[in-house]
């Protein structure tokens, strides 16, 4: 069910600038990649491309190719809209739709592409909530509207919201950078869990929880200011941390930058 | 409020002969005595500045309240027309006025609206290149155009042109012009203040541009977006120079918008300004003061709208 992405010879640009200069690498269904490195690398560039919300800015491109399992989300006959209905995102700051209340929220995805039955909506809020462990929580108040709830809260209704359209992929850029620490262990939890039905990618600017969290590590990295982002190394997380190839990777991975 | 005269600190002060303001010995200088002064200075004239605005706005109100306030506590006012009265004569209401002015509004604010408001949506959402700049430059010019000039150029197309009648139809497309740059302008604004984390959510899981416009970004966006509206309608609806030259008075009801004459609450105010005889001085204050219950409740009910619509976000 859950697919396998290959990215070969990744270029973004906004403009003429080149942000993320020749990405390629294979991402295994039903694992779990954390993609590390310093601010301005490219990280959330390169992941924004895979379910092609790059494009939305004005003036971004893409060159290159991006594979779901074997077919070409990029190819000329593909509509955008339906690749961000396979690859899910989650998104650093969490982003509850403020006129909806907590049970639209999660079925938003459904309901606004036309599934109108009450009861499947009704079973879909349930299982996707309980899916994001915040079934218990707000089981009392899901007509309430979804700003009220802690900002753990609402992070993991986003990901019940991302998770209840049945996306192949899982995307999160920074999911935790703007949470406390025990949310952030609620939802690296959920991750580990999550893992078994999903492809997941998360951007992480905090080493320990790539460390925590992922099987496999890939490291971006400027060579310079004003030079386009490149993916350095990608390894097994074990190896990653504890017995780096390239130079640059262990020197971030030790704190002597970034 | 504040005192008038100068912040000092009576405890420090004490025993000092030079001046106010503590002297620490660690060479950081006396609190300045120029600097405190100018401070009051400054404050003094903003109050003034802010009561020399006050002012004529308080006499206004005050005049036509205390002129024109009894004529609306009686309830023939709200339900008799001047149809049949004379200056000399005490009675009779302003319920064809009232009605003109809610009707013409109404029919202003259903052409205006749609048209603003889309105007808006494209210049945020999808416009990039030179049409949305030259789109956006023609709205500040409508911005600016007076109240006659519009009020013209619909006499010129409607009248001169197709040959129609003065009909209170063609003062609503006056008011039209008018009322669009406002309600653009207001719905632009609040459609910014819609974070782009919020469309980006919508697109991330799949969901159209189109769509997400209509059911996540407009929803959020719109008590702001009434507001605007009511705002904008707030101010055509006192607009004169449009009703003098395309919208003569009748002392009768009328509703049909495309035949004979309808009244306002401006005519019927510039019908009678130059009377003496009381009835219709009387009068002419009632309509005045209605003209301003009107506005206020339309830029009250804006307001209240505006806050306690507003989502959290």
């Amino acid at each position: 069910m859950a697919k396998r992405i290959d990215v070969k010879n990744l270029n973004a640009y906004y403009g003429t600038f080149r942000a993320v200069e020749d990405v390629t690498m294979t991402i295994e269904p039903r694992s779990v990649t954390a993609l590390i490195g310093p601010s301005g690398c490219g990280k959330s560039t390169f992941i924004r491309t895979l379910n092609r919300m790059h494009e939305v800015i004005p003036g971004a491109r893409v060159e290159g190719s991006v594979h779901l399992d074997d077919a070409d989300i990029y190819a000329a006959n593909v509509d955008p809209v339906g690749v961000r209905r396979t690859v899910g995102m989650v998104f650093q700051r969490p982003n509850p739709f403020p006129t909806m209340s907590i049970a639209d929220n999660v079925v938003a995805g459904l309901r606004l592409n036309g599934l109108k039955n009450k009861q499947v909506l009704a079973e879909k809020v349930e299982a996707s909530l309980r899916a994001a462990n915040l079934w218990n929580e707000v089981k009392d108040r899901l007509n309430k509207p979804g700003a009220g709830l802690s900002g753990g809260q609402q992070q993991r209704l986003c990901i019940a919201r991302a998770i209840a359209v049945e996306p192949q992929v899982l995307l999160m850029d920074e999911p935790c950078s703007a949470l406390d620490p025990i949310s952030t262990l609620a939802i690296e939890d959920l991750i580990t869990e999550l893992k078994s039905r999903y492809t997941i990618v998360i951007v992480t600017h905090n080493m320990q929880q790539a460390a925590r969290v992922s099987d496999r590590t890939g490291f971006f990295n400027l060579i310079e200011t004003g030079q386009p982002g490149r993916l350095i190394e990608m390894d097994d997380t074990q190896k990653i941390f504890s017995n780096p190839t390239i130079r640059a990777t262990e020197d971030y991975i030790s704190g002597r930058f970034g | 409020m504040t005192t008038i005269g100068l912040t000092s600190d009576a405890r420090l002060d004490a025993g000092r002969p030079d001046g106010p303001g503590p002297d620490l010995g660690l060479g950081l200088g006396q609190r300045s005595r120029g600097r405190a002064v100018r401070n009051q200075l400054a404050r003094i004239v903003m109050w003034t500045a802010f009561a020399i605005a006050m002012v004529p706005l308080a006499w206004i109100l005050w005049s036509v309240i205390s002129k024109g306030g009894a004529m609306l506590l009686d309830s023939h006012w709200w339900t008799n027309s001047q149809r049949g009265i004379t200056n000399r004569v005490v009675g009779g209401g302003a319920v064809h006025a009232i009605q003109g002015t809610l009707i013409q509004g109404l029919v202003t604010a259903v052409i205006a609206v749609p048209i603003g408001v889309m105007t808006a949506i494209y210049l945020v959402e999808y416009g990039r290149g030179r049409l949305a700049t030259a789109v956006s430059f023609m709205v500040d010019i409508l911005t600016g155009i007076p109240s006659i000039v519009a009020a013209l150029f619909i006499y010129a197309l409607w009248v001169t042109t197709f040959g129609f009648q003065r009909v209170a139809f063609a003062v609503c497309l006056a008011l039209v012009l008018l009322m669009i740059p406002v309600v653009v302008r207001s719905t632009e604004e609040m459609l910014k203040l819609v974070p782009n984390e919020l469309r980006e959510g919508a697109f991330a899981l799949g969901v159209p541009k189109w769509k997400t416009l209509v059911r996540v970004v407009l929803p959020t966006a719109f008590s702001g977006i009434i507001t605007g509206i009511l705002l904008g309608l707030a101010r055509v609806m006192g607009e004169t120079a449009p009703l003098l030259i395309l919208g003569p008075y009748t002392k009768n009801i009328a509703t049909n918008l495309f035949g004979g004459l309808m009244p306002t609450l401006p005519t019927m105010i510039n019908q009678d300004r130059t009377e003496v005889l009381q009835p219709a001085v009387d009068r002419v204050w009632g309509a005045a003061a209605t003209l301003i219950l009107l506005i206020l409740i339309l830029n009250i009910a804006g307001r209240l709208i505006g806050h306690f619509g507003r989502p959290k976000t």
